[in-house]
């Protein structure tokens, strides 16, 4: 067998440069989807022509009209209506999970909710469309609406928000609970005023990305929204999303109005990497407490 | 082969050791320093050490044993921050050099950790990849230095009946054993051990350490130990260290005998004495 | 509010999920299940898909999801050790290629279908195909595929890294042997998780893979996908409902199925080797 200990190129060598090569490649995929939204809306970001995104009264794109405001404020709503009903629901999930169910129920309810969290976003929205949009009909026509949307959205991303406020909670040293039922609190007392506290970072976080997942998603506001374009002014108007509006569109836009589409995802992107940046940045801080 | 290799030692009997016949020196250390980042561990240490021997490296924790341990077979280098000065001359080559390719290097210097860590595999297969890996793919060849070893480990009659189950299933005596069979399977010219026998129970200690004292003659062994009475018992040559100004430094370098019993530092003494007190 | 209304209000709310998505699974197998056989999952569709089957669609959907898989299976592993093995703490490379992933994490699915048709059926001239569609949803599950995998690999027992490493055996037979083994059950974690998503994705297929609902005789063809299928049926198809109801139930037993088989797959190449 070979003794010498002088250096020779070795398969660890060869390994190395080629997973290099491979790491390189994959970081250059977000320069390439940058890259080519940039180039395919550079039509219309050139020049002063972007302006017309936020001062066309409305989106009529085959009269070169290129308001996305209205859907802009519908893509919010949306969102935030799912927040407001997402947030208690999941925060009492995590609560639930963490402090009341134990042994079977734990065990079932943890299943069930990965169940809920692996549905396809376009068999909710199948769900929303043949259940909840004739529900509201027969209240309110058409049924496609704001609150549909809103309703449905919530259900998707309570998920996002109670797996990662459960894991949150579960993070909380063990410590700060045993002292707190060590003053003779009553678990009501700790849990929304020791517990929640002590994880309120990681709850931000989780909420961030619950709103980045909302904001993202398409499926479920391009079946039960209505899709019509407009500022929404009640519960049970149709409005549409900027995600739904790409993918309605894409199909037949040419020229300018192709270009209007990839703009209005590199601000979709833009918007949704904000929260994401948020969240991760309340993640670092919360980390580094520890 | 000396004349060590082929006496069996009795638990709780065991002769006190004596130096080697010829001392040669197999490795030679000169000014070796070592650090991490800007925090320095271990100040310019030169020592022998000789062929066949057994040195064993005393002192308190946190005093550069095992980093000086683990610069001799470049196990330094998993560790981003070290760095390391000085020369370890190894046939007239400087260990320490970047040209150095430390896969066979470490093939000719094995190492013993402080706690047991067989692969998750199999018995076999524990032995078997190392052999593979250095290149040798012959099935008889394999089965028969898989035996040889486990026979000098004296694990051979307890595990030859399993070969096939998980190495995690032993033992933490067995599985420090096979540890040393599995660097003893490539036929290493030294045998690095860092506190080999701390983790271990009493009795799986004192098996693992008959075991080092067989091995006295055949291999070159560095052990780094904080038990002083185990020192005593398997070395031919003892280096003391201690930590001055915060960073580690080689007090008495000498014959284990010769160290224990007339130490020439002070330093050396105080320590002896403490423990013994 | 006093303690036993404030557990009542946390059991309401676990019950409320628990009741909605019940009534979710109950709507899908109710209006499904009557529309379901086994010449259902072969059959070509008929009449826009109100009638026959799903035969051709499923047949795109695997092959989609068999694209996504070889083009991001090996690629995903192949980062995840480069960054949990060859790249240190703090690097600098290492922490902007990070970054990046993290950062196309969060790219919206129907931005990943802009882009993908920009690029795969436009710039590489691969038209509305079933590579466009597979090569797309790569881009969009790599991040997830690192990410999980390289956490299991960092948290790999270090005493078996300097055991190989002392036994003078290479980085890369110590990765082969033991840390990719041992590190398995994160990568089939990731593994679930990224076919999970690209398995549900509609939204960034609907201008990739495109909506032909013919057998796919190559993968240069557009090949409909289960998700669209739903998608089209519920939307542009009146009294679609009921296939639209029975894809659903298959497209989410598929999610299930392909998720065991992952498991297992990775249990027998990787994990089998180990014994622990």
């Amino acid at each position: 067998m070979n003794r010498s200990i002088l250096f020779h190129w070795s398969i660890d060598h060869y390994l190395h440069a080629l997973l290099s090569a491979l790491a390189l490649a994959s970081a250059f995929i977000l320069l390439l989807i940058v890259a080519f939204l940039l180039i395919e809306a550079w039509p219309v970001l050139s020049g002063s022509h972007w302006q017309a995104f936020f001062t066309d009264a409305s989106w009529y794109p085959l009269e070169e009209q290129f308001g996305l405001l209205p859907m802009l404020v519908a893509s919010l709503t949306i969102m935030l209506g799912a927040m407001l009903i997402a947030t208690p629901l999941g925060l009492a999930s995590a609560i639930f999970v963490t402090f009341f169910a134990s042994g079977f129920l734990l065990r079932s309810y943890r299943l069930l909710i990965s169940l809920l969290a692996g549905m396809p976003s376009v068999v909710l929205g199948l769900w929303g469309l043949t259940v909840l949009v004739p529900l509201i009909a027969s209240y309110q026509p058409p049924g496609a609406s704001l609150l549909a949307a809103t309703v449905v959205l919530a259900l998707m991303i309570l998920p996002t928000i109670a797996l990662a406020a459960a894991a949150a909670l579960a993070a909380i040293p063990d410590h700060l609970m045993s002292a707190a039922a060590a003053l003779g609190m009553r678990r009501k007392t700790q849990i929304l005023n020791v517990a929640l506290p002590a994880a309120r970072l990681g709850i931000w976080s989780a909420l961030l990305m619950a709103m980045a997942r909302a904001l993202g998603e398409t499926m479920v506001v391009l079946m039960v929204a209505g899709n019509v374009v407009q500022y929404p002014h009640g519960l049970f108007d149709p409005v549409r999303a900027l995600t739904a509006n790409i993918a309605l569109e894409m199909g037949y836009a040419m020229g300018d109005h192709r270009a209007g589409l990839f703009a209005s995802g590199l601000m979709l992107t833009l918007i949704v990497l904000l929260l994401a940046w948020l969240a991760t940045m309340i993640t670092a801080r919360s980390s580094s407490y520890e | 082969m000396s004349q060590y290799s082929d006496v069996t030692f009795t638990l709780g009997k065991v002769a006190l050791a004596e130096p080697c016949c010829v001392p040669k020196a197999l490795l030679q250390v000169s000014d070796l320093s070592i650090a991490y980042g800007d925090r320095k561990v271990l100040e310019t240490v030169s020592l022998d050490i000789y062929k066949g021997c057994i040195t064993a490296l005393i002192g308190p924790s946190g005093c550069g044993k095992t980093s000086f341990l683990s610069s001799i077979n470049r196990l330094t280098d998993l560790i981003p921050s070290a760095t390391t000065e000085g020369t370890i001359l190894l046939d007239g080559k400087n260990i320490l050099d970047r040209s150095v390719d430390t896969l066979s290097l470490r093939r000719r210097i094995g190492m013993i950790f402080q706690k047991p860590n067989p692969f998750p595999l199999s018995i076999r297969r524990n032995l078997e990849l190392p052999l593979r890996e250095h290149g040798l793919k012959e099935r008889k060849l394999l089965r028969e230095k898989i035996e040889k070893a486990l026979r000098d480990v004296g694990l051979w009659a307890e595990v030859k009946d399993r070969l096939e189950s998980s190495a995690l299933s032993l033992s933490g005596g067995q599985q420090q054993r096979l540890c040393i069979a599995r660097a003893l399977v490539l036929e290493p010219e030294i045998l690095l051990m860092d506190e080999p026998c701390s983790a271990l129970d009493p009795i799986s200690s004192a098996a693992v350490e008959e075991l080092i004292i067989r091995l006295r003659g055949r291999y070159t062994v560095v052990i780094v130990t904080h038990n002083l009475a185990q020192a005593k018992r398997v070395a031919n040559y003892a280096a003391f260290f201690w930590m001055k100004e915060r960073v580690g430094k080689l007090i008495e370098f000498g014959q284990c005998q010769h160290l224990f019993d007339a130490p020439s530092d002070a330093l050396t003494a105080a320590y002896i004495q403490g423990i013994k007190g | 509010m006093s303690e036993r209304l404030f557990a009542m209000l946390i059991y309401l709310a676990a019950a409320s999920i628990m009741a909605l998505l019940f009534w979710i699974l109950a709507d899908l197998s109710y209006q499904g299940w009557s529309h379901l056989s086994f010449d259902f999952l072969i059959e070509e569709p008929a009449n826009a898909g109100r009638e026959g089957g799903i035969g051709p669609i499923l047949s795109s959907t695997l092959l989609i999801i068999a694209v996504t898989l070889l083009a991001a299976l090996p690629l995903g592993l192949a980062v995840a050790i480069w960054l949990a093995e060859f790249t240190r703490r703090g690097d600098r490379l290492g922490q902007s290629v990070r970054l990046s992933l993290d950062v196309l994490a969060g790219v919206p699915s129907i931005v990943f279908g802009l882009f993908g048709n920009a690029f795969f059926c436009i710039y590489l001239g691969m038209g509305f195909s079933i590579l466009s569609g597979g090569l797309t949803l790569a881009c969009m599950i790599l991040p997830v595929l690192i990410r999980t995998s390289e956490a299991g690999i960092t948290a790999v027992n270090d005493a078996w890294r300097q055991g190989a490493s002392a036994l003078g055996m290479s980085k890369s037979s110590a990765i082969y042997h033991i840390l990719l083994p041992a590190a398995s059950p994160a990568i089939a974690a990731g593994l679930i998780l990224g076919i999970g998503r690209a398995t549900a994705e509609t939204a960034a297929l609907i201008f990739t893979s495109g909506y032909v609902d013919r057998m796919p005789e190559s993968l240069m063809d557009s090949g409909r996908a289960l998700s669209v299928h739903i998608y089209d049926l519920s939307m542009n198809v009146p009294g679609g409902d009921g296939a639209a109801h029975a894809s659903a139930l298959v497209l989410i037993s598929l999610v299930v199925l392909l998720s065991i088989v992952a498991q297992g797959l990775t249990d027998r190449y990787l994990k089998r080797r180990l014994m622990v």
